[in-house]
């Protein structure tokens, strides 16, 4: 499993990657459906960082050695031998934000209402990635592992 | 002063379609779209729309509609809404109304107007799929004779000499638009999708970035202005061709003017003058007041690049357009490159823009013939510019006596410009006419040299395709062939000036 690379010099800050990543995981996957009419809010898993007019788009980079997996208190974190992928079990999650404060790149968001955890799950189950095959100037490309 | 201008646009948003994402407003470089929080709304300032298409485009939702509105004042044929605009505009500020891009008045576009031959029965088409279809060009002087002679082998050598001649794949060349006018991603976008094609770009007045020489320069048609901005040996050494800029199409009698604004660090090196400060390019070139002077400098940049390069000359499309090219390929210029009315430019004045200079299908077809009467027409290559939009428009200047054209516009849509004339203000959207770092991130270029690439290759194929249709397989045996064209809906002294006959003839 690879992950999604950034590329700041062509980002152009519009924010349509978070925009699609909510899509990808709402209940319709129909983005106005997603936006106005879906009782759950829809919560990206990448953001956008700014310091214009540097902007970049930013989620989990799926490290080898995840502290975010060594800090969960609750094993919700695990690192997916098989796929490469750090994935969040959400009915293990005790909602500890161990994995927030240990992420060194901030790509664990949080959704302080719910008190839940997000994070970049890779678009499983999806059959293209949402964020890059969205990007109107291809800042974020998918960089499969070597 | 409370301005009494109308919005140029009416922006609509449908409300069950906005999701609220803020795309938009984060995309419009004119301020147009603003959320409120409070809301949870966006408002839109209409004043400030310059119908771009931006925020259309990127909307996800399609919750967009950016039309122009085109019937605020009274109908009136002669006062119409542009002329009621302008007074108010200049009554408001006392100022020269400025555009950008070309000329947009309906002068009659003589490509809409001139249909080609096709084969049928009596001669063969021929199918470029399937047969070989040249369209390889060599910009250059050609030989007044070519004399041979057999070695005692019986072997041919050629006696005459021969002059600089640079090959293209295609007979269509990116015109000039300098770095600074167009943002560095626009510029290389262009380098490198000339190189790509094998074809030629222009860079302008404002240089080559040495950093690019290199790489670039085998594709480069470097400028040599009135401003003489970047030029310098090694510039003019690193390219295939060099061009003197006499005048430009869009704005012909007028100098350029790149606000210091727009004069970066970069740019700055590059055109060799200060950071920040105003890029003047005088209106004549001052050392330019005669045939005679125009040699002595074709000469001084040939005797600088060792008599390698060819030398072309750009001039816009005036009416003695004839008498001038022939002066030009007289004092000495390998290529001359006429600029139509319907050229386009960064900035001029509006009134220059829409009024000055002739349409390019009669100066090229006038340029043409006095050469041929003069016996001179293989002493040049002729580049026709200025609203070339289609391969058709391409083709059909070939046949009136073109070697290859200059397309600048069509470029420039390909890569996402919509043609709004706020070139002039440095706020493109598109990320093409602008130096702020935010906006120019926005080409990016590798989806733009594969744009200009697919524009090159596409109307490469139709050529050929149409060239098939005539039954000719290369583009040599089409040019100044004007059999092959027939006016439809031109009065006599038109098709006379572009010596061709009207459809039925």
């Amino acid at each position: 499993m690879g992950r999604v690379v950034a590329k700041p010099e062509v980002c152009i800050g519009c924010r349509l990657c978070e925009i699609w990543c909510s899509v990808a995981h709402s209940r319709s996957r129909n983005i106005i459906k997603t936006f106005l009419y879906e009782e759950k809010k829809p919560f990206p898993r990448v953001t956008v960082e700014e310091k214009l007019p540097l902007t970049f788009a930013i989620q989990c980079r799926h490290c080898a050695e995840p502290d975010c997996v060594a800090a969960c208190i609750g094993g919700a974190l695990f690192k997916d031998p098989a796929s490469g992928r750090v994935v969040h079990d959400r009915e293990k999650c005790v909602g500890c934000y161990s994995c927030v404060l240990t992420c060194p790149y901030g790509s664990i968001v949080v959704d302080p209402k719910r008190r839940e955890v997000f994070k970049c799950d890779l678009c499983a189950g999806l059959d293209e990635l949402y964020c890059v095959s969205h990007c109107p100037n291809e800042a974020l490309v998918y960089v499969p592992e070597e | 002063m409370y301005s009494y201008l109308l919005p140029e646009f009416t922006v609509k948003r449908l409300e069950d379609r906005c999701i609220r994402c803020r795309v938009c407003e984060r995309q419009c470089a004119n301020q147009v779209h603003e959320y409120d929080g409070e809301l949870d709304r966006l408002f839109t300032t209409e004043e400030a729309c310059v119908g771009c298409q931006r925020c259309v485009v990127l909307c996800p939702t399609n919750a967009l509609h950016v039309q122009p509105r085109t019937a605020d004042y009274r109908p009136n044929c002669s006062w119409t809404r542009d002329k009621l605009q302008n007074l108010k505009k200049q009554a408001e500020t006392g100022g020269v109304v400025l555009t950008g891009s070309g000329n947009d008045r309906p002068y009659r576009i003589y490509w809409d107007h001139l249909v080609l031959n096709a084969s049928q029965v009596t001669n063969p088409s021929i199918d470029p799929l399937r047969e070989p279809m040249e369209l390889k060009t060599f910009l250059g002087k050609k030989p007044d004779t070519l004399q041979v002679t057999y070695d005692n082998d019986g072997l041919p050598r050629l006696e005459s000499g021969l002059h600089p001649n640079v090959p293209i794949s295609t007979p269509l060349v990116f015109s000039a638009m300098s770095l600074g006018a167009i943002s560095y991603p626009a510029y290389k976008s262009l380098a490198t999708a000339a190189r790509e094609f094998g074809t030629l770009f222009n860079t302008g007045e404002g240089g080559l970035p040495a950093h690019m020489r290199e790489e670039f320069g085998v594709s480069a048609i470097v400028q040599c202005a009135s401003g003489r901005f970047g030029v310098d040996p090694e510039y003019l050494n690193s390219a295939r061709i060099i061009e003197i800029k006499i005048g430009q199409g869009a704005k012909p009698g007028i100098g350029g003017h790149l606000p210091g604004e727009k004069v970066s660090a970069d740019i700055a090196r590059t055109r060799m003058i200060p950071q920040g400060t105003d890029a003047l390019s005088p209106a004549p070139q001052h050392d330019i007041y005669s045939i005679e002077d125009l040699s002595m400098l074709i000469y001084a940049l040939k005797e600088t690049t060792n008599y390698e390069k060819p030398v072309s000359v750009k001039i816009a499309a005036v009416h003695n357009v004839a008498a001038i090219a022939s002066g030009i390929v007289r004092a000495g210029a390998d290529i001359v490159a006429i600029d139509g009315i319907r050229g386009g430019t960064g900035a001029a004045p509006l009134a220059t823009r829409d009024n000055v200079g002739i349409p390019m299908e009669l100066a090229l077809a006038a340029v043409d013939k006095r050469l041929r009467d003069e016996g001179i027409r293989h002493k040049c290559s002729i580049l026709a510019a200025g609203g070339i939009r289609c391969s058709t428009d391409a083709i059909k200047a070939i046949a009136l006596g073109a070697d290859a054209v200059y397309i600048g516009t069509a470029a420039l849509v390909a890569m996402g410009c919509t043609l709004c004339h706020k070139c002039y203000t440095g706020k493109c959207n598109w990320g093409i006419c602008t130096q702020n770092p935010y906006l120019t991130k926005r080409l990016n270029p590798e989806i733009a040299t594969r744009k200009l690439v697919n524009l090159l290759k596409s109307w490469s194929h139709e050529i050929q395709e149409l060239l098939g249709g005539m039954g000719i397989n290369a583009i040599e045996s089409l040019r100044g062939n004007r059999d092959h064209l027939r006016g439809v809906g031109l009065e006599a002294w038109e098709l006379d000036v572009l010596g061709v006959k009207g459809a039925g003839e």
